[in-house]
């Protein structure tokens, strides 16, 4: 089975696996239509083009992780968790898997990875991280980052987030990412080199954007308030759902209390002693149980909290939207401006105020040979100008295509992903009031044999 | 022996209703049948209070009628107490509401307070109806059918304030003296009591929690329901599923809510008159241990004085039989008592599992019901067992 070698003009292209329990059938088929289709993705260098190679179908996980130390960039200790990223690739025929690449990274690598594909894919809506730092954290759960439960839960959050990447038709087939899962040494320094960096737009600059663009796609304006409904709403959840997974906490512990003193009570009774005492039991078990109920519930918890950081991958493809409508919409106000100016230049007349204007009252015209000289610069920055206009419209033509495109594929994935999620958490209190009437029957047997 | 009734002419809740039919299968033998209801405020220049309306119903002969009503207020319970402690030292008078709860009450007379002490008072003299013993009680009597006026120079008469309060010193001294000398089951008695006392009392505390933490799980749920319909109003596709979460939310707390009024029906009002009657024998073993102790002075005084031997002897062949009487009252009381507390205790803890199960199931009929509607929509075998109907 070969491995694709990190050449600079291949491009590696693996079968799209599904995350977490998603069925695979429709992305393989798009996959397969993509393949056929010849686009140029990413930035325009060269060294995304694509070749179809024959899909091989591969397995990523994150299997472990694992505490260390190191020195930081200022050659100070630091302790920070590690996690192993093995690929395995799946023969075809015999269905076999052959371990192919396992390599450790750690947090800062995934954000790394993914700041480099926001920049070189804004058009895509790119799947989130899981949370940096614990939040919505009720009473019990830890809100340190070395916390083993924590740890566990961003070891199967990271699991996800390459999967969603190595599923998605476009992003799976990015170089930087292949490198990411087999290039363990100098895949930094790769990354950097790419100078992506560099090529992000300012912040600033998006913030002006978003402000004084007169006319951004509609489609994109309402995506960007369904972004942030989506945001607030979940946040809300997830806040009040943590506020409730404690007062369950509370009343499940303290029926354990009961166990205690009942065993302590049956000591002096004769008749009800063995009654009390094995309901006691049962108050024990009923106590304890809602520690696996809660684990259970931090999992749906998770997956609510992907669709709450996927709000700010789609506010960030409006953002680049606005920027590049910005950007169009200034280009065409500087062309028209320096036509008007030709024109007043040709037929003599000034009808915009400017300096050349004033100067010029002052201190006497201009002779034609200098006018002559100036039409003929404006001429010229206006052919380069409409060649710049169509280009940009073009450009942003492109733009709106792919990214609703992709908007598309996502609002499909979270419809069926947050159904999946809602129904699941169905599924949970149901188990939780079977246990429940199991328990508190068995309890009743007890008393009623006191 | 009597079982408790708690026989409610006015059965405040189902459940109590439970309870009376649960004694029917005893023979008819009640012939009283008492009720306490109707709250009202009395406001006088001096101070305010509440008087209760007491109802009671009997076949009787001693009773000069079959019906009677009157109103009291919680000292006259106070003092009709403190005549039948008098009256029979040993038995095990029944426990009255606290006079006041010092934590979580900002006044009096809220509606709570009074609603739970009027259910006590109800059940305090029910079990005086019931006592074969303190039934008969002539105090008993006068309280449940004298008018005001009646009951008021009733009270004037016996043992003034000042001679009470004289007899409380030399009882504290006479209880430190009889306790050496207990006899062996009453050492049993007194042992069970202590321990029986600090579990109660951490039962109840246990359950006050619970109610509490119940109470503040329902008050999040409530704000959490209505959070999946505001999310359905942006998301086209899930409204259905979102809607229906809310939904089951809702009817869950609302199942919450109903299984801590049947606690603090069922389990709470009986684990607190338990922790009331624990402080009451703690009283009653004094009591034992002071007339034990009066024979045992006495008879001390026979041995060291030699004065007077005809009259101490006179009065040790008394004591003696007060002692033994005390004593035999005691301990058919005490056998009875026990008796009672087992099924009480029983009633009320299977209530609560009662209480448990039915809150579960509800719970579990509403999930399960709402995803068959989500199952069906997509005609989809869930991994869990299908719904019987639908």
């Amino acid at each position: 089975m070969e491995q694709a070698p990190p050449d600079l003009e291949r491009q590696w292209q693996p079968a799209p696996l599904e995350p977490l329990g998603h069925p695979d059938a429709e992305l393989q088929a798009a996959v397969d239509e993509e393949a056929e289709v010849s686009r140029d993705e990413g930035p325009g260098d060269g060294t995304m083009t694509e070749n179809n190679f024959g899909l091989k179908k591969i397995e990523i996980s994150v299997s472990e992780a694992e505490k260390r130390t190191g020195r930081n960039a200022m050659n100070m200790q630091e302790t920070y968790t590690a996690y192993l990223i093995e690929t395995r690739s799946v023969e075809h025929t015999d269905g076999q898997s052959v371990l192919t690449d396992s390599l450790w990274r750690r947090y800062s690598e995934f954000e790394l990875l993914r700041n480099y594909l926001l920049v070189y894919y804004p058009h895509i809506v790119v799947p989130p991280l899981p949370e940096k730092r614990a939040e919505f954290v009720w009473h019990k759960l830890s809100a340190d980052n070395m916390d083993p439960d924590f740890v566990e839960r961003r070891r199967i959050g990271l699991e996800n987030f390459l999967l969603r990447v190595a599923s998605h038709p476009i992003l799976c087939r990015d170089k930087i990412f292949y490198l990411f899962l087999t290039q363990e040494g100098n895949w930094k320094e790769t990354v950097n080199e790419t100078g992506f960096q560099l090529k992000a737009d300012s912040r600033l600059k998006a913030l002006n954007a978003t402000f004084r663009v007169k006319n951004p796609d509609k489609r994109f304006t309402e995506l960007k308030h369904y972004s942030d409904e989506l945001q607030s709403v979940i946040s809300h959840l997830l806040r009040v759902r943590a506020r409730v997974a404690d007062r369950l906490y509370g009343v499940y512990k303290v029926h354990g209390n009961y166990g205690r003193v009942f065993s302590e009570w049956s000591a002096i009774e004769k008749e009800m002693g063995d009654g009390l005492q094995s309901a006691g039991h049962h108050m024990d078990v009923y106590a304890s149980s809602i520690d696996d109920i809660l684990e259970d519930e931090e999992h749906y918890a998770d997956q609510l909290k992907e669709y709450l950081f996927y709000a700010e991958a789609l506010r960030a493809v409006c953002r680049k939207h606005e920027l590049m409508q910005y950007d169009l919409e200034m280009a065409a106000q500087d062309l028209a401006s320096k036509k008007q100016q030709c024109e007043e230049l040709a037929t003599g007349t000034v009808r915009t105020f400017s300096l050349k204007g004033m100067t010029t009252k002052l201190f006497g015209q201009e002779t034609p040979e200098q006018r002559e000289a100036r039409i003929k610069v404006l001429e010229e920055q206006i052919n380069e100008g409409e060649q710049q206009l169509k280009s940009k419209n073009l450009e942003g033509r492109e733009f709106v295509k792919n990214a609703w495109a992709d908007i598309e594929r996502f609002k499909e994935q979270k419809n069926h992903d947050l159904k999946e999620a809602l129904i699941s958490y169905a599924v949970m209190q149901i188990s939780m009031c079977k246990k429940g009437i199991q328990v508190w029957t068995n309890a009743k047997e007890c008393f009623s044999k006191m | 022996m009597d079982m408790n009734s708690f026989s409610p002419m006015m059965p405040t809740s189902p459940l109590s209703m439970i309870n009376q039919v649960k004694f029917e299968d005893e023979p008819d033998l009640k012939d009283l049948f008492i009720t306490v209801d109707e709250p009202e405020s009395h406001v006088t220049t001096i101070e305010t209070f509440i008087t209760y309306r007491i109802i009671t119903k009997t076949s009787r002969g001693e009773f000069d009628s079959s019906e009677f009503e009157v109103r009291r207020r919680y000292q006259d319970f106070l003092w009709l107490k403190g005549k039948l402690e008098e009256a029979h030292p040993t038995l095990i008078i029944p426990p009255l509401p606290e006079k006041f709860i010092v934590k979580g009450m900002v006044e009096r007379f809220n509606d709570d307070f009074i609603e739970t002490r009027r259910k006590a008072l109800h059940k305090f003299l029910n079990r005086i109806a019931d006592h074969p013993t303190l039934t008969f009680n002539e105090d008993f009597k006068v309280f449940l059918t004298a008018q005001a006026w009646e009951l008021s120079s009733h009270k004037k008469q016996g043992p003034g304030l000042l001679s009470r309060m004289g007899q409380t010193v030399r009882a504290v001294a006479l209880s430190m003296r009889g306790v050496k000398s207990r006899p062996e089951e009453f050492m049993e008695m007194n042992n069970f009591i202590e321990v029986f006392s600090q579990k109660i009392n951490l039962i109840d505390k246990i359950s006050q929690r619970i109610y509490k933490e119940e109470r503040e799980y329902s008050d999040e749920m409530k704000e959490y329901g209505p959070i999946h319909v505001l999310w359905s109003a942006s998301e086209e596709d899930l409204v259905d599923t979102l809607k229906g979460i809310a939904s089951c939310i809702d009817k869950c707390c609302k199942a919450t809510e109903k299984r801590m009024s049947g606690l603090s029906e069922a389990l709470l009002p009986v684990v607190h008159e338990y922790v009331l009657y624990s402080e009451m024998l703690m009283g009653v073993m004094k009591r034992r241990d002071q007339i034990q102790a009066e024979l045992d002075s006495k008879v001390e005084a026979l041995t060291y004085k030699k004065a007077d031997t005809d009259l101490l002897t006179e009065e040790i062949g008394k004591l003696e039989d007060k002692v033994e009487c005390a004593n035999n009252a005691l301990k058919a009381d005490w056998e009875r008592w026990r008796h009672n507390m087992q099924n009480d205790i029983k009633s009320a803890f299977m209530d609560m599992a009662e209480e448990n199960i039915h809150y579960y199931e509800q719970c579990l009929a509403t999930w399960e019901s709402f995803l068959a509607s989500q199952t069906d929509l997509h005609m989809e075998e869930t991994s869990e067992d299908k719904p019987e109907s639908h």
